[in-house]
């Protein structure tokens, strides 16, 4: 099968690629003169927003864009000979022996009813015509490979026995069973928790190392391409706009998309008041809607009317870089490094008295064990002892993995659920076991929520005004039909949405604006604190920014509180003024936000903290891995419920740590800390992450 | 598994005894109960005369009472006859009162006394049940492997050629019923002035006057391929469609999730990727509907058997409803009652062997 192909050329070379999807209607271009090349053992990153052809490429690379998706121009070269004019019995050899792919949804990509051992064996017996029980002896080394505890079992385990991170390094494994040349990851881990895609980013660079494969690296999280990848290329609307090394287009970017996409994310040093972030004005253009010439030019501040949008922008080399090209045709105007315009300068958030206050809040479930009734009652411990206090203006982030209890101390805050003991304060009121039905409407429209996937809480057959209206309409607000009119477009103009969205339906609207009327909704009444649930995790970078500034803005305005659940650490180090962090039901760790992102740490924190990939190459971090999964609330360790993974834990004497639950400490200044960790361990810890000296 | 299985088992003799009892009732309303007795004794008889006809051979009583009798968990009813003779439900004719049993229902084996037939129930279901049973088992054989290829075959590749012409077939099948299809086969191959069997015989292609039989009768006897085909080919169409149906949106469902992408990228062959990764998931919807399919052969098979004389469960059934026979009725809804309950659980238990994700306590 493989022919002598010489290891100096590129493993892939695409050429002026254009891949167009067919509808009823139209042609719809995904990927418009597309050009890359990927050289043996190297890391090539694809970075871009949803919608900007990424996949769309990658799948062209395996050549199973589906049935309207067609290539209709330029050539995909794998070692020389060019995969578009292949066979389907040629791309069968090809598929999964000398390009294998990884996927964004680990469970979804395994076949649940087939063993893990017989999805991986299955490679090797068809590529290497192996025998059966070689295949199953190389899948349980490959499993082994991947650093999966027990391959023995997991072989014979079926997909849906084991927790996401598993199953993300057996599609890994996989992928590696007949060492390809090439490996494709379509955003590997953007369904994982930040700690254990550090565990799977980490395993996917050693094995580049150790087989050399060359790999395609697609994902929207510039932190993660630093971290991965050694080449980079920033898409925008169906083409390439920049290429180069990661460090150069780090560092020297020569396209303003790739500028304004760095200032539209929080990275260390961004502050909410000081130095905003820049959100990318306009929303992204439709693939049937693009603008002539450059497609960025709409939304670009360096846009020149009569010459951006004259005609086709090419790519070009950009002067002293190295493979260095980029699609503009100011590259060499532009003064690049100006610092953005500093952006309106805001007062800090006065901190006024404190609106909620939660006293040894407890959640706990009670789960049947069969599906059939009967067996053993288990307890999940979902929230266990929370205590702190949110003041007015506050944002209190409310950090944490899958699983941590954030959502459920959401639910019993807002009264889906009801708290098993303890009190929370809402104003001057008990509201612990109020569910919600039994509240009044002024304590309901004083606490609100925002959804974390605007796509969904949306009604899709009733109006954005009209939903609106309705959230008036509970909430008791305005006597008559036309004040609730006008409060709803007042509501629009606090969200910066023009008026004439009152008309449209939500399938009209992108996601940020969806997530606006979202906003606008909780706002409706009034809100005194709001529930932040992952506001803006569904969105794209550049979107985020603008929503989280619009939260800022708002939050200003009416002294509300805001609880801001996510667990993006970037976000949370840019807009809070306090963090808890939280783990397995437990606070962990509480402090401001400068105590928080500063040692002392608790283990936790720091293993989050280190996790978190960032896209800035000044930047320096220790890189702490941390073993194995998060344990199961049913089934919790005992003592201390980080012990199963702290690295610390050999600091502390006599095993405290595996027998007791820590106490709550407090250090200076109302940080407060869940460790049997002694002082002089917490004060020699080092920070995460330094930032090298400019 | 096991309390799984008790508890259904338990579920089942619930459903069982409501279900027999709704029938016990309108199987006892008085109306029946005095054509009963008409038909049995003489049809010119007074109302008085029925009243005491009925009281006499155990139709008094409370409805309840007369349930659990025959159920066997009350003691059967037993009058002592002018000529002083002692008789009861549980006496035969001609044999010592003193030895007779006190219970005697269908839990004791007593499923009581055919009057249509002129026979013990028991007997008569028997006979019929395994008629039925042949039937239902060439059905099955039929149905369950042509229509599985069909959907998994138009299903593979949705909107393609093969996958319109199937899915036509699929719905015409599904969409006729038993009495129409079975009329129209008749028409078509087993008339002697219609369809095609006058162009054969004119041919001399075939000996007889026309292709196949038109009744099955002779089936009772010794199943051929002729004079079984019709009643066989009528009940399976109307399954083959709708199983095919199930099992080509299941099989398109499946065909697109990313398992199959998977599959597919990792270098397997398309034919493998249906067998090996594709089917077993595409199966598990169908596998319900198969089972299903088990009762509602029960309900063909009324049509068919009646359409072509055979003697089966169905035909006893009709002729049970239309003569009045109620010990006959009643064991036939017992009968029905177990095979819809029984297939239930076994496609349970099946479901569980398809899809791993599911595991019983």
């Amino acid at each position: 099968m493989s022919e002598p192909w010489d290891p100096s050329k590129p493993i892939l070379e695409i050429e002026n690629l254009s891949i167009s999807f067919f509808t009823r209607l139209r042609e719809i271009p995904a990927v418009m003169d597309f050009s890359c090349t990927v050289m043996a053992g190297e890391a090539m990153g694809l970075v871009g927003e949803s919608g900007c052809g990424k996949s769309t490429v990658a799948l062209a690379v395996m050549r199973d864009l589906g049935k309207n998706g067609r290539i209709t121009g330029g050539s995909i070269r794998f070692k020389g000979r060019d995969l578009t004019l292949m066979s389907e019995e040629e791309l069968r050899h090809i598929r999964g022996s000398e390009i294998a792919m990884i996927y964004q949804e680990p469970m979804a990509s395994l076949n649940p009813a087939m063993k893990i051992g017989a999805q991986l064996a299955e490679v090797p017996m068809i590529h290497q015509g192996m025998s059966r029980d070689e295949a199953w002896k190389l899948a349980r080394q490959i499993v082994a490979d991947v650093r999966l505890p027990d391959p023995d079992r997991i072989v014979n385990a079926y997909p849906h026995q084991l927790s996401g991170g598993q199953q993300q390094r057996i599609v890994i494994a996989m992928a590696l069973m007949s060492k390809p040349a090439l490996l494709i990851l379509d955003e590997p881990t953007t369904a994982l928790d930040v700690t254990v895609e550090a565990g799977i980013v980490d395993l996917v660079k050693d094995l580049g190392e150790k087989y050399g494969t060359s790999m395609l690296f697609i994902s929207h999280n510039l932190g993660l391409v630093l971290d991965v990848c050694d080449r980079l290329c920033v898409m925008y609307s169906g083409e390439a706009v920049e290429t180069g090394n990661v460090e150069e287009v780090f560092d020297k970017m020569r396209h303003p998309y790739t500028q304004a996409l760095f200032r539209s994310i929080p990275l260390p040093g961004a502050d909410k008041n000081a130095r905003p972030l820049v959100a990318i004005p306009g929303n992204f253009p439709l693939p049937h809607e693009r603008p002539q010439g450059c497609n960025f030019g709409p939304r670009c501040s360096y846009f020149v009317e009569g010459r951006c949008n004259a005609q086709d922008i090419p790519m070009v080399a950009v002067p002293d870089g190295h493979r260095h090209e980029t699609r503009c045709l100011r590259s060499t105007e532009i003064d690049w490094s100006t610092p953005p315009a500093a952006g309106k300068v805001t007062e800090k958030a006065e901190i006024g008295r404190v609106v909620l206050k939660l006293d040894d809040l407890k959640k706990y479930y009670s789960v049947g064990t069969s599906a059939f009734g009967g067996g053993m009652q288990k307890v999940v411990k979902a929230n266990e002892t929370l205590s702190f206090e949110a003041r007015e203006g506050e944002t209190l982030a409310i950090v944490g993995e899958s699983g941590c209890g954030k959502s459920t101390f959401a639910k019993v805050l807002m009264g889906l659920e009801t708290a098993t003991s303890g009190q929370i304060m809402l104003f001057d009121e008990n509201v612990q076991s109020t569910p919600i039905q039994m509240r009044g409407t002024d304590t309901i429209s004083k606490l609100q929520m925002v959804f974390q996937n605007p796509f969904d809480t949306l009604n899709p057959s009733m109006t954005v005004g009209r939903q609106i209206i309705r959230a008036l309409e509970i909430f008791d607000y305005g006597n008559s039909d036309a004040e609730r009119h006008a409060r709803m477009l007042e509501l629009l103009d606090l969200v910066k949405l023009p008026r004439a969205f009152a008309d449209r339906m939500p399938r009209q609207l992108s996601g940020g604006q969806k997530q606006r009327v979202g906003i606008a909704r909780a706002f409706a009444g009034g809100a005194k604190v709001v529930v932040a649930d992952e506001p803006v995790s569904a969105l794209d970078v550049s979107v985020q920014a603008a929503v989280t500034d619009l939260l800022m803005d708002i939050q200003r305005k009416n002294k509300t509180t805001l609880l801001f659940i996510s667990h993006d650490l970037s976000i949370v180090r840019y807009l809070s003024d306090r963090v808890m962090v939280m783990y397995l039901g437990h606070v962990v760790e509480m402090g401001t936000t400068d105590q928080v992102f500063a040692p002392p740490y608790h283990p936790y924190t720091e293993a989050l903290l280190s996790a978190v990939p960032i896209a800035d190459t000044r930047v320096q971090k220790s890189r702490i891995v941390l073993e194995g999964d998060i344990p199961s609330a049913v089934n919790p360790p005992p003592g201390c419920p980080f012990q199963t993974r702290c690295r610390w834990k050999a600091q502390v004497a006599g095993g405290l740590c595996e027998k007791e639950v820590p106490p709550v400490r407090m250090l200076e200044g109302g940080h407060q800390i869940k460790c049997h960790l002694p002082d002089a361990v917490l004060a020699s810890m080092e920070p995460v992450i330094k930032i090298a000296a400019e | 598994m096991l309390y799984f299985v008790l508890r259904r088992i338990g579920v089942m003799v619930l459903t069982a005894i409501a279900l027999t009892f709704i029938v016990f009732y309108m199987t006892n309303l008085p109306p029946n109960l005095e054509k009963l007795a008409k038909s049995e004794a003489s049809v010119r008889m007074a109302d008085d005369a029925v009243a005491s006809w009925l009281e006499n051979n155990g139709y008094g009583g409370p409805v309840l009472v007369r349930y659990g009798e025959w159920l066997g968990v009350m003691p059967g009813w037993t009058r002592e006859g002018e000529d002083g003779t002692l008789r009861g439900r549980c006496i035969a004719n001609g044999t010592d009162p003193a030895t007779a049993p006190r219970f005697c229902g269908i839990l004791q084996g007593n499923w009581g006394f055919s009057t249509v037939f002129k026979q013990p129930v028991t007997e008569v279901l028997a006979r019929s049940l395994g008629a039925t049973g042949w039937l239902m088992l060439w059905v099955m054989i039929v149905m369950v492997p042509s229509s599985l290829l069909l959907g998994v075959l138009s299903g593979m590749r949705e909107g393609s050629r093969t996958d319109r012409v199937l899915s036509t077939f699929a719905i015409t099948t599904t969409a006729t019923p038993e009495y129409v299809s079975g009329v129209i086969l008749i028409a078509l191959l087993a008339s002697a002035t219609a369809g095609i069997s006058p162009i054969l015989a004119e041919a001399g292609w075939i000996s007889g006057k026309t292709l196949f039989p038109g009744t099955a009768t002779s089936a009772m006897d010794d199943i051929t391929f002729w004079n079984f085909f019709l009643p066989v080919m009528t009940i399976a169409l109307y399954g083959i469609g709708y199983i095919a149906r199930m099992t080509r949106a299941s099989m398109t469902e499946v065909m697109t999730q990313q398992y199959i992408r998977t599959a597919r990228l990792k270098g397997v062959s398309f034919r493998q990727v249906v067998m090996k990764h594709a089917l077993r998931n595409a199966l598990i919807a169908p596998f319900t509907v198969i089972m299903l399919q088990f009762p509602w052969l029960l309900n063909g098979v009324v049509i068919v058997e009646t359409l072509f004389n055979y003697k089966g469960f169905g035909w006893t059934l009709v002729q049970a409803a239309g003569n009045n026979d109620i010990d006959t009725l009643l064991a036939c809804s017992v009968v029905a009652v177990f095979v819809v309950l029984v297939t239930q659980l076994i496609s349970d238990i099946g479901y569980v062997f398809l899809n791993p994700r599911i595991r019983l306590a």
